[in-house]
């Protein structure tokens, strides 16, 4: 290998670690707020990316008809919980919130979609599409069981994205897909060609990690979500709701997984099943955060997108083996480093 | 419900699984012969997640490797199956034993991503390696053959298949009911428990981890046979998530449960492939693995428990006898009274800049009862955590039985004759009063995997009941010896792990604060124990809080604040000295 080679492989292994990076944040967003290791990710940035694919060749996606399923579907069963506590003058709030946002998004979606938008507005649909997805979902799977072992909420995670595998079938046909690159500017570094969409894909990362910190560290509402993360009872008694931390966190999470998708999709094929490699490396990185840390895990995940990307230049075949072989060595110096105490497994 | 309804029940279920292919049609037969397969993995997962604690999402890799080492053993090698089999099981013992090595230190979720990670990357290699035929797999996999007798069609291969289920259920129940597969269940009530009774949590963990990938493997092995065909399909994530779906629906704690959710999920999955066309036309094949998946989410949400334990609630209890007398378990050479058992020499303990252990030096005569005590804070449990091995000493020495235990695990101290109980009780609240005390027989017995599977310890066994019956006696337990732990109030609890320690035939007994949370009848109760077993020379070191407690029970008292020994003396000299006063009331009353 020279170090010509070296050098493109290291720039395309930062650009795919980066598209890794925001989704290992999302991952630590919601693992830290919900305690749930939410798997599918990957699989809300290959829908992004098939949605943006579908607004491209003017055809309403199938993101739509999802929405609108998941929005019913969390509709009834929140009637029935308010039914059941005997909360029902809370009825409209949650029609307000499971039902006529949700569809209104739908429904603004199709009727912008008729006028033939140019890019920028079909990226912005495409999220606004996507962004509801990881609440509804999270409404109609997790919370019954939010007070579980994290181990019944990883298991309930891994069945949702055999679920989501299915339904990306169902809605978005077998097709791969590419979209067109968000820009052709390229230009050369020490010799080595670099393409706007891996400038483009590094600074989308680095603006929303920057964005994410802000809002983190100077505003209430991200204060609360550090709260939740901290401790759920401790800021249940300072009046924060962990279920609406938990919906910032999915909405925020999978903004951040939207943005990925859109900035993979012109540079790698998308199918409806691709989710799922690019959710379980991003969580490699998010594991070498510790599950906790966002540098940390935007690190990890760069590295796993390096490391994917020599692996590739080695052995195409074996670079999925070699990236999740790496894993366990990963696990066990973070099981090491984390001093935790044991838990009883539930009976 | 006696042991000879259990037994009738069994053959009952034997003799309608022989007349299965007399009466059903072939398309049943090789659906029945799918749901023995699926069955020896969830079997194993039930064992490994249920019985074990540990979730893994990466049976389906152990399987393949079986299927993939007798396929290329058989036809590309042109060897016999039965070789292929041979291959099959050490290769994939093999793996698991070295995965098992590497990732069973791992803790909670830690530990089921890691079978995440390596359940993919092997589940890759099978499609990617050449030579084994890549994403067309293999064809043409040679029957297997008895003599010169090929079992081809299913009805034949049939009998193999539920011949080895019932075998490994009859095994894996006797194996459940031994010593190893106590020590397997009581795995779930964490590392500290289970070292505490002598027993290297690890090596169990690692035990069960390649029982469940050997019936993986024989799962594998009668699958490349049955079907004459492999391709990685079968042995993807997505069937490893399955396989946990089937443990989980039967019923994780329980074996038989593996073979029902073998037969649920098997079934469930028959129909929805028939029926969803009628529902949903051409969307069949997607429509499937949402509707699996929902059904599952469904049913975690709903029933975790699983069916087998759900319907066994409702069946009537199995009516046992009380154990009879056997001949006695070995009793270690117990200490003179008198003579100097344990002795710990200016130990200490840090906590980065906190000093919770400082320079402290005490000893502990055989025969006595010695309390240590102390204000909150004080470092009682620190020091009561380095006596046991579970905190190692910063600096100093601490010596037992004229032996230094300063660098030993727990499992080791236990075994040398500590034994202790615990300050939140730790019991195996769905095991019986008699099964938990016969934990802490682990150490004084010896039977293993094969002597525990085949029934080869019957001896070793009556002995180990009729000694935990004795203790259960001892400390006023003995009259209901198969109620469940969980169903004994605190105070019971308590004395049932003190009957738990004795039952290890200690040379010393610590407790950790024994008195805690318990009403004052049950506290006199307590006390009226402990004396009578310092009359049998039991020596007894008690962490405690309870002064009141202590004073009146102990011959001497060890007394810490801040981390350092304040004094130490008989009850009398403590409770007038000044300094003591000063520490628990802050000043002289």
């Amino acid at each position: 290998m020279t170090s010509d080679i070296a050098a493109i492989l290291g720039i395309d292994g930062i650009a795919t670690g980066a598209v890794y990076a925001l989704v290992a944040i999302g991952t630590v967003l919601i693992f830290t707020v919900t305690r749930v290791i939410f798997i599918p990710f990957g699989d809300i940035a290959a829908f992004t990316a098939l949605t943006l694919a579908a607004l491209d060749a003017k055809r309403f996606p199938g993101t739509g008809a999802l929405v609108v399923v998941l929005a019913c579907l969390a509709t009834l069963i929140e009637i029935i919980s308010l039914i059941r506590s005997g909360d029902i003058r809370l009825l409209p709030r949650a029609l307000l919130f499971y039902l006529a946002i949700p569809l209104a998004v739908v429904g603004i979606a199709w009727l912008v979609m008729r006028m033939e938008p140019p890019l920028a507005v079909r990226l912005v649909l495409a999220l606004m599409l996507i962004t509801p997805i990881a609440p509804l979902l999270d409404r109609i799977v997790f919370r019954p069981i939010a007070d579980g072992t994290v181990l019944l909420l990883l298991t309930v995670s891994v069945a949702l994205h055999f679920a989501l595998v299915g339904l990306g079938l169902l809605f978005f046909g077998p097709e791969g897909v590419r979209t067109e690159p968000l820009t052709s500017f390229s230009t050369e570094f020490a010799g080595v060609l670099i393409s706007g969409q891996t400038m483009l894909i590094v600074i989308a990362a680095l603006v929303f990690s920057g964005l994410l910190y802000l809002f983190f560290d100077f505003t209430l509402v991200g204060k609360s979500l550090r709260a939740t993360a901290v401790n759920r009872t401790g800021s249940r008694l300072m009046g924060i709701r962990p279920a609406r931390a938990g919906t910032i966190a999915y909405l925020l999470g999978s903004l951040m997984a939207g943005v990925s998708g859109i900035l993979i999709a012109p540079v790698n094929t998308v199918f409806y099943d691709s989710g799922f490699l690019i959710g379980l490396k991003a969580f490699v990185g998010a594991i070498v955060g510790g599950m906790t840390s966002y540098p940390g895990a935007a690190i990890g995940a760069v590295g796993v997108g390096i490391l994917e990307s020599f692996a590739s230049f080695q052995s195409s075949a074996l670079k999925d083996v070699i990236v999740f072989s790496l894993l366990i060595p990963i696990l066990i110096w973070r099981s090491l480093a984390s001093l935790h105490s044991e838990e009883e497994i539930e009976e | 419900m006696t042991r000879l309804h259990v037994q009738l029940a069994a053959a009952a279920a034997l003799a309608c699984l022989a007349l299965a292919p007399v009466v059903l049609s072939p398309f049943s037969i090789t659906l029945m012969n799918y749901i023995g397969i699926y069955s020896l993995v969830a079997i194993g997962l039930a064992l490994l997640t249920g019985v074990g604690g540990i979730v893994s999402f990466g049976q389906a890799a152990f399987v393949g490797i079986a299927a993939y080492a007798t396929a290329w053993v058989s036809t590309l090698n042109g060897q016999s199956p039965w070789l292929g089999l041979l291959f099959g099981v050490v290769l994939t013992c093999g793996v698991a034993a070295i995965l098992g090595v590497v990732t069973l230190r791992l803790q909670g979720h830690f530990l089921s991503l890691s079978t995440v990670a390596w359940g993919l990357a092997i589940g890759f290699l099978f499609g990617n390696v050449d030579g084994l035929g890549r994403f067309n797999g293999i064809s043409s996999i040679p029957p297997i053959s008895l003599g010169s007798f090929a079992l081809v069609s299913s009805a034949q291969i049939y009998y193999l298949i539920w011949g080895i289920v019932a075998l490994v259920l009859l095994l894996g129940y006797n194996l459940l009911d031994s010593r190893l597969g106590r020590a397997m269940r009581a795995l779930r009530g964490g590392n500290t428990l289970v070292e505490s009774l002598g027993i290297n949590a690890f090596r169990i963990k690692l035990v069960t981890f390649v029982i469940a990938a050997f019936l993986a493997s024989l799962s594998g092995w009668l699958y490349a046979h049955m079907s004459r065909f492999i391709s990685p399909g079968p042995f993807d994530a997505s069937m490893g998530i399955e396989y946990l779906m089937m443990t989980m629906v039967g019923g994780a704690g329980s074996l038989l449960g593996g073979v029902v959710g073998a037969a649920i999920v098997t079934l469930l999955k028959n129909s929805v492939q028939d029926y969803l066309p009628l529902i949903a036309k051409g969307a069949s094949g997607q429509l499937e693995i949402v509707a699996f998946s929902a059904l599952f989410i469904l049913f975690l949400q709903w029933a975790r428990r699983g069916i087998v334990p759900s319907i066994a609630r409702y069946l009537p209890k199995i009516r046992r006898e009380r154990p009879k007398p056997a001949l006695p378990l070995p009793r270690r050479p117990q200490p003179t009274p008198g003579e100097l058992l344990l002795k710990v020499d200016g130990a200490e303990r840090r906590f980065g800049g906190l000093v919770a252990v400082n320079n402290v030096s005490f000893e502990v005569r055989s025969g006595e009862i010695l309390a240590v005590i102390g204000p909150n804070g004080a470092g009682k449990s620190t020091m009561f955590n380095c006596l046991t091995g579970a905190l190692r000493v910063s600096k100093g020495d601490i010596v037992f039985a004229g032996r230094s235990i300063v660098r030993d695990p727990q499992s080791r101290i236990a075994k040398a004759g500590v034994a202790r109980t615990f300050q939140h009780v730790k019991l195996r609240p769905r095991m019986s009063l008699l099964e938990n005390v016969m934990l802490g027989t682990y150490s004084r017995t010896s039977s293993g995997l094969f002597a525990g599977a085949f029934r080869l310890n019957r001896r070793e066994e009556a002995s180990a009941r009729h000694e935990a019956l004795m203790q259960l006696e001892r400390v006023g337990l003995g009259d209901k010896p198969f109620e469940l732990a969980g169903n004994l109030p605190l105070g019971n609890q308590r004395i049932l792990e003190i009957a738990r320690a004795l039952a290890a035939d200690p040379a010393l007994l610590v407790l950790d604060e024994p008195a805690a949370g318990l009403r004052r009848q049950e506290k006199l109760r307590l006390a009226e124990l402990l004396r009578s077993l310092r009359a049998d020379h039991l020596t007894i070191l008690i962490v405690e809080h309870d002064m009141e407690f202590v004073m009146s029970l102990v011959d001497r008292i060890v007394v810490l604040d801040f981390g350092s020994k304040l004094c130490e003396g008989v009850p009398s000299a403590i409770r007038s000295d000044e300094r003591v006063q000063e520490a628990y009331l802050g000043g002289v009353a």
